[in-house]
């Protein structure tokens, strides 16, 4: 009795289960390590433009990248095996010259770029295409890259 | 312009929004890069907003403010996994306060290829009256 009254001073920690608290610690660490590595691989960027995603899902790697103003037949796109290169330029138009700028933030160069994927991909059958600047590259895999069901039999 | 011919691009890390008051919903907010210059008879906005939609973005102008608001839908079909991700998608906002007086009826938007590019014109100079000051 006297025990118990001497543990059930301290709030949120019972006698019947006084590792609550630590689970509750272990998971707000958890949180909070996840949270950390998640903004570590925010900034995996290259420092290449332009900065890319790529995903992939069972028959395909897509590639995409954020360039608005381009237009597909403005880039010039190449795959050899595991390997795409994306070069280009990005222009800002003319504006009129006796225009005063505010703000100067949008940026005009040429670029290129070469990502390496994880495995080999079908060059004939890549397909690109550029839609409110975005450019998504699709790369079926190739057959040997792609995962296969092996049955195993019983003798 | 400026000479542009050997200069190379630099990859530039999207600016999040840090302001968690205008936050209602899940999901990362923007800056988007902007040019603004103005002429004597307009203001023109370059905004870039890749994978904003035109049905998605929403401009207002209430009281000298200017708002972008350009939602974006995540590009990616359900079944794919990330190998590497460089950046995040996300809506873009931002807000302007514009200094000259701007014709609101005619205020002209164009989004293409994820630029927009918003024209305001200035109203027209008050024309000059001439006030009759009469005898009592």
């Amino acid at each position: 009795m006297l025990f118990l009254r001497g543990t059930g001073g301290w709030p949120g920690v019972g006698w019947r289960n006084p590792f609550e608290e630590l689970e509750r610690m272990r998971r707000q660490m958890d949180w909070l390590s996840t949270s950390l590595s998640r903004d570590q691989s925010r900034e995996v960027a290259a420092g290449v433009f332009p900065t890319m995603n790529v995903t992939e899902d069972r028959d395909n790697y897509y590639v995409r990248a954020e360039l608005p103003g381009l237009k597909a037949e403005e880039l010039d796109i190449s795959v050899t095996g595991d390997t795409l290169a994306i070069s280009g330029e990005r222009k800002l138009p003319v504006e009129d010259e006796k225009a005063q700028y505010h703000r100067r933030e949008r940026d005009a160069g040429r670029f290129s770029r070469i990502v390496s994927l994880p495995a080999q991909t079908d060059v004939d059958k890549v397909k690109a295409r550029c839609i409110d600047g975005i450019l998504t590259v699709t790369l079926p895999k190739a057959e040997t890259a792609k995962p296969k069901r092996i049955v195993a039999k019983s003798a | 312009m400026m000479d542009t011919e050997n200069k190379a691009l630099q990859a530039k890390e999207k600016t999040e929004v840090t302001a968690s008051a205008e936050q209602t919903r899940a999901g990362l907010v923007f800056t988007p890069a902007v040019d603004i210059f103005e002429t004597e008879k307009e203001i023109t906005l370059v905004a870039d907003m890749p994978g904003v939609r035109a049905d998605k973005l929403n401009i207002g102008l209430h009281e000298n403010v200017l708002t972008l608001d350009g939602d974006v839908q995540p590009p990616e079909s359900a079944d794919e996994v990330d190998v590497f991700r460089e950046y995040q998608t996300g809506k873009y906002y931002r807000q302007f306060t514009l200094s000259q007086i701007i014709d609101q009826g005619e205020i002209k938007a164009e989004l293409k290829d994820g630029v927009l590019r918003l024209r305001l014109p200035k109203v027209k100079a008050a024309t000059p009256r001439k006030i009759t000051v009469q005898n009592a």
